[in-house]
């Protein structure tokens, strides 16, 4: 088990590099966008790794409500900052992309408000987690996180239709993608998704040894001889 | 009262089994373990943070132990028990605003109670008038700890939880909550009393219960010799 | 033996007497939406055309912000003198405790929208070109949806450093499509130039699956140590 992370963490370093000869190297430039599309591998492996890390975020909060376990509330805890952590990634270069393609920084796109309202929520969450005190807050975040999770699909169809109402310019990501680009966007998902595991690994094994201490040093506190108070 | 204890033969009254309440970084109460017997009036000793109050509040449910277990009247679950059960907290626990009927008549109704004659008896017991329609917030200290206790026994319970009764209130107030205690202890209920002035309950405790440190230190008849620790 | 209505209108009826005596939160309530209505009204001077078109936002969006102070004051009452703790330790079941407070705030809540609204129809001189009934399913559902959440996310924030902005930060994301709903629903209504049908469906929905997990979910927040 010890030597399995830093093997792991080299073989994303490998499958990172090689993602980005791909992407930025390997990969046909788009006709119409140009060089800038490239950003795509990049935004799109971002926001699909983001709403996986919310939905494993979704499953580990139900099952701490259900048996209280330590170790599933770590795991919502690090999936909901390494999640926030890609949805900044998305929101960032989602209008890097937007400016010289379609001449705005920002647009109440479906996909691009839904992700925002996502990032809302979970850095509500964090900000939760920071401020509850003690030993409830993992119950206030896994509640908040259930909260959080049901409100996307009527997110999703509140702005869905709401763009119906107000159409905006439309944009073209639909039609079919050159193999190619659907090979290398593959690929950098799959580095995407094995940093983000090893980003959460890490962040899990750190955030196990800090409640081990706590514990501790909450049983020692204790013991020790009582001075000022 | 005394076809009730029969019913527990056997299994003890009140018991904790290696307690452990950890609030984040700070324990509370550090493996516990302790049995009590029904019928008495006990009362538990200790300095500021020896875990005197987390104790008593875990004995009423309101706290959930990190680890072990609390069994009152043969029930793990204290839910099951509550209506057994009479708290009395530091703080009032009743509504300033209303009159000292108003409050036990809303409290009543939470234990299924319709009958304002009980709780007219109630606050009559303890010594005060029932149609004095003063909020409680311009009581006395020692009057609204009165009524305090008058809430805490709206329902009849066989025990009684006890924390600080006698803390801000005059010497003459203090005595006379005492008696209150020794009649109430007469009619066979099982009271734990969680106070810094074991002076007060010379005589009139069955049993004084040291706490240090999360831990009991020491169960004695009088109160003397434990004094010096 | 204690039964969750019964319950639910023992609180009730002491909660808005306690609010009679006091009242503490209708009062800061009040004022705080007349503040919001005449500084909307100095930032935005439009004619009767535009105003139509932006209405739905002020309103609700005062309206909201308004709430969020009564939404604090739900538990405050509770928390002085640590009641809620005999409450707590009462076989009283937790959900009447809930309902109860998301009554109560709904009341409050629908008293001050049912004052404020004809200070906006003055100041924005207002005048529905839809179905102005629907702005009834509108308001009460939109209300249920805000204070639902809001009494829920009020006893999650009384447990938190710093309670009386967690709310807000806790509140506004969650709430966004039944915000949104609202606004495009009252929007659609006073234009006439959209059907409200669709908001209508979704704010039922949005309090339906609310109240469902707040039902499912309060007990333990209301024990959390």
């Amino acid at each position: 088990m010890k030597k399995a992370f830093p093997i792991f963490a080299l073989l994303t370093l490998v499958l990172l590099s090689y993602a980005l000869y791909e992407a930025l190297v390997a990969a046909p430039t788009e006709q119409t966008m140009g060089e800038v599309q490239r950003i795509f591998y990049y935004h799109v492996p971002s926001a699909w790794t983001a709403f996986l890390l919310f939905l494993v975020n979704f499953v580990a909060s139900i099952v701490y409500l259900l048996n209280r376990s330590d170790k599933a509330d770590i795991l919502a805890l690090v999936t909901a900052e390494v999640g926030v952590v890609f949805c900044t990634v998305v929101l960032v270069t989602g209008p890097i992309w937007a400016r010289p393609v379609w001449g705005i920084w920002w647009t109440w796109d479906l996909r691009l408000t839904l992700t925002l309202v996502l990032w809302l929520i979970y850095v509500s969450y964090l900000v939760l987690r920071r401020f509850s005190s003690g030993s409830q807050t993992p119950l206030m975040a896994a509640v908040l996180a259930v909260f959080g999770a049901l409100d996307v699909p009527l997110v999703y169809f509140s702005i869905w239709y709401f763009r119906t109402q107000h159409p905006s310019p439309v944009i073209g990501r639909g039609g079919s993608l050159d193999p190619r680009m659907t090979r290398v966007l593959l690929i950098n998902w799959a580095a995407f998704l094995c940093l983000a595991l090893l980003v959460c690994w890490s962040r899990y094994r750190l955030e196990r040894l800090k409640r081990e201490v706590e514990e501790t040093q909450a049983l020692e506190a204790l013991l020790e001889p009582k001075g000022v108070r | 009262m005394k076809d009730s204890k029969a019913a527990h033969q056997g299994a003890p009254f009140v018991a904790v089994e290696n307690l452990t309440k950890q609030f984040g970084r700070f324990a509370a109460l550090r493996g516990v373990s302790a049995t009590f017997d029904g019928g008495r009036l006990h009362a538990i000793l200790g300095d500021n943070g020896a875990g005197k109050t987390t104790l008593l509040r875990t004995l009423a449910g309101l706290i959930q132990p990190t680890r072990g277990t609390v069994t009152v009247l043969g029930s793990t679950d204290i839910r099951a028990v509550c209506d057994q059960l009479g708290y009395m907290a530091h703080p009032s626990l009743l509504y300033d605003e209303m009159s000292g009927m108003e409050n036990l008549r809303y409290f009543a109704r939470l234990y299924g109670i319709q009958d304002d004659e009980r709780c007219a008896k109630a606050i009559s017991a303890v010594k005060l008038d029932p149609e004095l329609t003063r909020p409680v917030g311009q009581y006395s200290q020692g009057m609204r700890q009165r009524m305090s206790l008058a809430r805490a026994l709206i329902h009849d319970p066989k025990i009684l939880l006890l924390d600080e009764p006698f803390s801000n209130v005059d010497i003459g107030s203090a005595r006379e909550m005492v008696r209150l205690l020794e009649s109430m202890r007469a009619a066979g209920k099982t009271i734990f009393v969680v106070t810094h002035q074991a002076s007060l309950l010379d005589g009139a405790a069955d049993e004084f219960v040291w706490m240090q440190a999360g831990q009991i230190v020491g169960r004695t008849r009088q109160l003397q010799p434990v004094e010096v620790r | 033996m204690s039964s969750l209505p019964a319950i639910s209108t023992a609180t009730l009826t002491k909660d808005l007497r306690l609010e009679w005596r006091s009242k503490d939160a209708i009062n800061s309530m009040l004022f705080f939406a007349l503040l919001v209505v005449v500084i909307f009204s100095f930032s935005f001077n439009p004619t009767a055309e535009e105003s139509r078109q932006i209405a739905g936002g002020l309103v609700w969006v005062a309206f909201l912000f308004a709430a969020v102070v009564a939404l604090n004051q739900t538990w405050a009452r509770e928390l002085r003198n640590q009641v809620l703790d005999a409450y707590r330790v009462s076989p009283a079941p937790a959900n009447a405790l809930f309902v109860a407070k998301a009554v109560g705030n709904f009341v409050f809540v629908s008293i001050l929208e049912a004052l404020m609204t004809p200070l906006f129809i003055v100041f924005y001189t207002l005048r529905a070109l839809g179905p102005a009934w629907q702005l009834i399913p509108v308001a009460m559902l939109g209300t249920w949806a805000l204070v639902v959440n809001g009494t829920f996310f009020a006893a999650m924030s009384i447990r938190t450093r710093s309670r009386e902005i967690m709310l807000p930060l806790l509140l506004f994301p969650i709430s966004i499509p039944a915000l949104l709903s609202m606004v495009e629903g009252t929007s659609a209504i006073l234009t006439g130039e959209a059907s409200a049908k669709f908001w209508i469906v979704l704010l039922a929905v949005y309090d339906l699956v609310f109240t469902s997990v707040s039902l499912l979910l309060f007990e333990s927040v209301l024990n959390a140590e």
